[in-house]
């Protein structure tokens, strides 16, 4: 039997598309299975929560030294390299003054305490993460508990999520971070490869061991972090009685990270 | 019809050699930066796109300016445009393969491209801007190719083509629509935060592409015996869209610049007054936005009084146009939009050499594939004359 240049298309075409669609079929289908197989279970100590937030206490922070040490507790644990040239610097968590942290709202008769304490600042795990919505890829994602998370291995490293978000939060590995990390690499967390993109986790990997936050841990109170959700959580009842202020709030981002002005005790 | 481009003058391989060579170098350059990461460019923390990016810009609105001769001439049949109208789709095919290029090699993890495909994420612009232009490269090449083939046996485009031409009509528009969503919906950067932007980009590309496609036919006129406007004037009603386009595209820029000042909000006023004045002392874009300015309206004045009849000036107030459009956002737009950054620091930015030959390689390739499809276009068109 022979056939034509015409047939012979139409014949392996045909094939090809019942091969293909076969081959989706099957992967869907396994795709469920390794979905369920995976279970996604919690871990056993895992915190629950709807909406983890956290309020910075500046009553607690009225010294460079008062969050060097948080800052280090972090970086230390996440691997966060130290690069020389400010151009490659990674950071989760970091300070700046007032007007810095608040841009927008300058003002400079404020009180000189407010002016001069140094304003603890990181990712925001905003409810409506621009972030989130910018990335081509889901490889920055929300969770259920509302952390904005990063999967280092599917970032193509596009950095669209560094231009949406508003707030800076954001760094990119230009360099080969491993060769700056100081001191001994942390066991209990990946280090990065060069082309993606990183930032604060709210420590996932501690909340799921029941552990709060190292940057909390560190602070002597001065973090406070829980589920906003939660009536009774302790940031709960700090947001909705006391004055709290949180960065450009306009821009209808709904940061998770509120900051406690005027003092604790005075407010 | 490809066999065409393999055979040619002297000087056209010399030409494809020089561009081969420019090409090899901006290779040697992206392998650097291959292997040692983003950490060459001048990107940083803060300013995270650069000239890539800008480049990337600029380029979506050359491919989306074929609709310029592409809608004039079939939809209102305006004959002029038909000896040209193949020469703006071979130049939209090179543009959006350099877009895709500079997007590549903007990527930190260039090998994980096919991650955009495999997690589809309909909520992010990116994957709009990737259907798009993926779908504009195709029409082009599906109608260039097919009616080009068809003149060159002789015969009418086949009816089927149609319809993608009419297709392509709304589909370039989107183009750069998309490419300024992308930029125009981000919250807190204040340069790009602005209605108008898709417009503007539209406008822009409406100038500075057609700008490109004139002084191509000139350099065609030169180099070989077909003249894409053998004295109809093609290239009259071509400069005309041009001197609009810019026009507008200078309108909706003062536009931006009255909402930014007069409302006297600092966070919209700060990226402009560091383009135009400079902030906390950094000057750097300053003098360069100026000559974009000066640029700008030179170009305008030049396609306006009667210099645009004469070669030499109408020429120059091309070239004026296309740098005055490249400077704007070919460069600053997006540079400026991280300026200041989310803290209102200034960081400024500068492309590091190996950036600067990693994009002369990308604009290498192009010139290229611009070459070896004028080559086609142009060799069939001389056999039919013969």
């Amino acid at each position: 039997m022979s056939i034509n240049r015409r047939q012979f298309l139409r014949r392996a075409g045909m094939i090809t598309a019942l091969g293909l669609g076969s081959s989706f079929i099957i992967s869907g289908f396994r795709k469920k299975e390794v979905a369920e197989a995976a279970g996604f279970a919690k871990a056993p100590k895992d915190l629950p929560a709807k909406r983890w937030a956290m309020v910075v206490d500046m009553s607690k922070f009225k010294t460079d030294a008062d969050i060097n040490g948080v800052i280090e507790a972090c970086h230390k644990l996440h691997n966060v390299p130290k690069f020389p040239n400010t151009k490659d610097e990674i950071k989760w968590i970091w300070k700046d003054d007032y007007h810095h942290t608040f841009a927008g709202g300058h003002n400079e008769y404020l009180d000189d305490h407010v002016l001069h304490s140094p304003f603890m600042v990181l990712c925001n795990h905003c409810e409506n993460p621009p972030c989130v919505k910018a990335c081509p890829t889901q490889a920055t994602f929300q969770r259920p508990d509302g952390i904005v998370a990063m999967d280092f291995h599917r970032c193509i490293g596009c950095r669209f999520c560094m231009g949406a978000c508003p707030f800076g939060a954001r760094s990119f590995n230009f360099r080969d971070p491993r060769p700056f990390i100081e001191g001994e690499i942390s066991p209990d967390y990946p280090t990065r490869t060069p082309g993606v993109v990183e930032k604060c986790n709210f420590c996932y990997e501690r909340l799921a061991d029941g552990l709060m936050p190292a940057c909390v841990e560190k602070s002597n109170g001065g973090l406070i972090f829980g589920d906003l959700d939660d009536p009774n959580s302790e940031v709960r009842k700090i947001v909705s009685t006391k004055f709290t202020i949180r960065r450009k709030p306009e821009l209808g981002t709904q940061p998770s990270v509120y900051y406690l002005v005027g003092g604790g005790e005075d407010a | 019809m490809l066999e065409k481009a393999l055979s040619g003058s002297k000087r056209y391989w010399i030409w494809v050699t020089l561009l081969l060579a420019v090409i090899a170098v901006g290779l040697f350059a992206y392998m650097n930066q291959f292997n040692n990461g983003l950490g060459v460019t001048g990107m940083s923390r803060d300013v995270s796109w650069g000239l890539y990016i800008a480049q990337f810009t600029f380029l979506v609105g050359v491919a989306a300016s074929a609709v310029m001769l592409v809608l004039p001439y079939y939809l209102h049949d305006f004959k002029k445009f038909g000896k040209m109208v193949i020469l703006g789709e071979f130049l939209a095919i090179p543009a959006v393969i350099m877009c895709i290029l500079f997007i590549f090699v903007d990527l930190g993890q260039p090998m994980r491209i096919m991650n955009v495909i495999l997690h589809p994420s309909p909520r992010s612009v990116m994957f709009y801007d990737m259907i798009v232009l993926c779908g504009y490269l195709l029409i082009n090449l599906v109608v260039g190719w097919t009616t080009l083939g068809a003149e060159r046996k002789g015969a009418p485009s086949p009816k089927w083509v149609k319809p993608i031409i009419y297709l392509s009509i709304p589909w370039a528009v989107s183009i750069h629509t998309v490419t300024a969503f992308l930029y125009a919906g981000l919250p807190g950067r204040h340069l790009w935060l602005s209605a108008i932007m898709a417009a503007r980009f539209l406008a822009s590309a409406f100038a500075a592409g057609p700008a490109i496609l004139i002084l191509l036919c000139f350099i065609v006129k030169k180099v070989s015996k077909f003249d894409p406007d053998p004295g109809v004037g093609a290239i009259q009603s071509l400069v005309k869209i041009v001197r609009y386009a810019m026009i507008a595209n200078v309108f909706f820029y003062i536009l931006e610049l009255f909402t930014a000042f007069y409302s006297n909000i600092p966070e919209y006023s700060a990226p402009l007054r560091y383009i135009f004045f400079g902030l906390d002392g950094h000057t750097s874009l300053v003098p360069i936005m100026w000559t974009a300015t000066a640029l700008a309206f030179l170009g305008i004045a030049l396609l306006v009084f009667p210099t645009r009849k004469n070669g030499a000036t109408l020429t120059i107030g091309l070239l004026s146009i296309i740098i005055a459009n490249w400077i704007d956002k070919g460069m600053i737009l997006i540079v400026a939009g991280f300026v200041p950054n989310s803290f209102e620091r200034v960081i400024e930015y500068a492309p590091t050499l190996n950036e600067i030959l990693v994009t002369l390689g990308v604009y290498a390739i192009g010139a290229l594939l611009i070459t070896i499809l004028y080559k086609v276009a142009i060799s069939v068109r001389e056999e039919k004359a013969s």
